[in-house]
């Protein structure tokens, strides 16, 4: 099963015919994704990397299939591009562009809200490192062979960090379902909540890894949600132990602003909600671990 | 980005809010020229550095003669503030605002931000002014308006209304605070600000609605669409090493520990700064070098971490996914052959071309300690600082 995406998902790539575009796409094609084209406005009707190119996604869905996209488009035009994705009908977008600006993404929620929720494209990012379903498929520009196939969700802000905990699992001989980037901009497209929601759904995933930073309160609104509504079992990390309040740590979304956003907090209030806590980032395949042999 | 009160005041005015009589002033003989070009009996001498609570840090003087504005203004001019917000470190003033003094009736605050939660704009208002809105919050959560503006029609008449009765205000200033309100909403959304508060904001004995004080702040990644914005930016206000950091593309945050860190990604920066303070260590920076770190990037890392005195070692960590190992490695090599390294380095690489990489560290011959987990990374570095620590000692 897996989420999002699988083997078969028809995906677009935004930007195609730019350096990084070309780049990951080609990563993409070679790890096995069903990569069917590319939007690059003013090049339709060419041919990049053995595929086509179209001038609007609307063309790339309707005469290549496309379900899925990733933007590589420059902050400056990448809202724009998110909502042309989610005008043409494309169900699930990720947006690895990093700097988009908070304003902008504010515009992109208002727009995505208007759309029935069946008919909602599902937008992950921007700022992250974006989807692989291992051993299926990969939209996102991560290292693939740190990814092995298995029944643990992850979810996360950090694109690194994931790396990190999914390299602590293999190395366990544990296995990942999906591992969704959400990215690390005050306004992401998905919280960790809604993927959650997603990896709650999932008959292949058995245990859920949130990987989460200081700033904003959707780690301990996605441990409301498991608290509730999950028979599946949560692990958590908190990312930012040491980070002083009021100082950005690179994320525009990790600074501690206000109470409760602390990673401290964040881990205390998880505590209480029944989530399992990673007691340190170098635990968290371990915890995963333990948390598996308990089922 | 920050800037100054003078600059929020004239963004403002610009935009309809009714903002005192004042001028901007870099020296003492200015500061009494800006007073003396000023009508009344009172002038207020205000530091213009970026923080707030500069009244208890000494930062704003009330004047009564011109006399009283040159000695606020030598006191003032090239001293360091230090307010709870700027940190120990203080922030250097080398501009001040010479503002006609106010005759406050009543003291309110306003707010606008964008929220996380509701990914809108929210309105925050108390008509209980001049104090830490943080603190009345917690006191009298009662005494705070909010007000959600929904974005594809922004702030409707009646929202600015309603503000304006909850902030307790006259009915013949009504228009005037309408506008106010309108006019602070236009400025946070034509600008790309993220923040903008008036704390206070008050009504005066001659029954006029003015901001008394002015703070905004405005989202980076904009600036590139902003450019009147970017150029207020005062780089006098901010850590050196930061400003540095930025200019070599780097995202750096200097901390108060001793053990310097270089790391790929934000997030990954965070845990491993964990990890070396649950091994017994305190971290003294935050440093991202991002995805493409280049040698030459690299470098530039290092000098940047060991620029600051008190780092006793050094810890690198890169988790390679589009990046490879080997890259780095040959990067980190020639970065400690031509800083001339003194202090222990730890390196853990892992990821694409780990292997490579690694033989890379070991062939150079050079004194690099290596390790291949988070853990092991951490308990090194924290052992190679305690043991120059003891040196030293």
């Amino acid at each position: 099963m897996a989420i999002l995406i699988n083997e078969k998902t028809r995906i677009i790539v935004q930007g195609f015919t730019g350096r990084i575009g070309t780049f990951h796409a080609q990563e993409m094609i070679d790890y096995g994704s069903n990569v069917v084209g590319g939007v690059t406005p003013g090049k339709g009707g060419q041919t990049h990397l053995g595929l086509p190119v179209f001038n609007t996604v609307k063309e790339a869905v309707e005469q290549a299939g496309a379900e899925a996209s990733i933007v590589f488009v420059p902050p400056a035009f990448a809202a724009d591009s998110i909502m042309e994705a989610a005008d043409a009908g494309i169900k699930y977008c990720v947006s690895i562009t990093d700097g988009i600006p908070t304003q902008d993404m504010m515009t992109v929620k208002n727009f995505l809200r208007r759309f029935p929720k069946e008919e909602r494209m599902l937008l992950t990012g921007p700022n992250c490192a974006g989807t692989i379903s291992p051993g299926r498929a990969m939209l996102g520009i991560m290292p693939g062979h740190i990814y092995i196939r298995g029944n643990i969700g992850v979810v996360g802000r950090s694109g690194t960090l994931g790396y990190e905990a999914a390299d602590q699992m293999r190395a366990l001989g544990i296995g990942i379902s999906t591992s969704v980037g959400i990215g690390g901009d005050p306004i992401p497209g998905s919280s960790h909540r809604d993927i959650l929601e997603r990896l709650e759904q999932d008959p292949e995933t058995k245990v859920a890894l949130m990987i989460g930073e200081i700033g904003g309160p959707q780690e301990v609104e996605a441990g409301k949600f498991a608290k509730e509504n999950m028979s599946k079992p949560l692990v958590a990390y908190i990312a930012g132990l040491t980070a002083p309040e009021g100082r950005r740590m690179g994320h525009a979304g990790a600074i501690i602003s206000s109470a409760g956003e602390s990673a401290a907090e964040k881990v205390s209030m998880l505590k209480e909600l029944g989530v399992t806590i990673c007691p340190t980032p170098s635990l968290m395949g371990q915890t995963v671990a333990e948390v598996l042999a308990k089922l | 980005m920050n800037i100054h009160e003078y600059q929020a005041k004239e963004i403002l005015a610009g935009y309809g809010v009714k903002i005192a009589e004042g001028g901007l002033a870099y020296s003492v003989v200015e500061a009494v020229q800006r007073a003396r070009e000023i009508d009344g009996d009172v002038w207020v001498v205000k530091a213009q550095i970026h923080s707030g609570a500069r009244g208890k840090a000494g930062g704003i003087k009330v004047c009564k003669t011109h006399a009283e504005v040159e000695k606020a203004a030598e006191d003032l001019l090239g001293k360091k503030l230090v307010t709870h917000q700027t940190g120990p470190a203080g922030k250097i003033c080398s501009r001040l605002y010479i503002e006609a003094g106010t005759n406050i009736a009543k003291e309110m605050y306003l707010s606008f931000m964008i929220d996380r939660v509701s990914e809108r704009v929210i309105m925050i208002g108390s008509a209980e002014g001049g104090m830490e809105i943080e603190k009345l919050a917690v006191t009298n959560p009662e005494a705070i308006i909010k007000i959600y503006v929904e974005p594809a029609v922004g702030l409707q008449d009646f929202q600015a209304r309603k503000m304006a009765f909850a902030l307790g205000i006259d009915p013949a200033q009504l228009n005037h605070a309408v506008k106010t309100i309108k006019g602070c909403y236009r400025a946070l959304r034509d600008l790309d600000a993220n923040i903008l508060e008036i704390n206070p904001l008050v009504i005066t004995a001659n029954n006029d609605l003015i901001a008394l004080d002015a703070k905004m702040v405005f989202d980076e990644n904009a600036l590139f669409r902003r450019h009147k914005i970017a150029e207020l930016r005062d780089n006098t206000q901010v850590d050196q090493r930061e400003v540095a950091a930025g200019e070599a593309g780097l995202s750096y945050v200097g901390l108060d520990g001793d053990i310097g860190c270089m790391i790929n990604g934000a997030g990954l920066a965070m845990a491993t700064m964990d990890m070396i303070k649950l091994a017994g260590g305190e971290p003294a920076n935050f440093l991202d070098v991002g995805g493409g770190a280049s040698a030459e990037r690299t470098e530039k890392a290092f000098r940047l971490v060991l620029a600051d005195a008190n780092v006793k070692a050094m810890l690198v960590n890169i988790f390679a996914g589009i990046n490879r190992c080997d890259w780095i490695a040959e990067g980190v090599v020639q970065a400690v052959k031509n800083i001339d390294m003194k202090i222990p380095l730890v390196v853990r690489l892992s990821g694409t071309n780990v292997e490579e990489g690694r033989r890379i560290i070991a062939d150079s011959g050079l004194p690099i300690i290596t390790a291949d987990t988070l853990a092991e990374a951490a308990e090194k570095v924290v052992r190679a600082r305690n043991e120059v620590a003891a040196k030293k000692a």
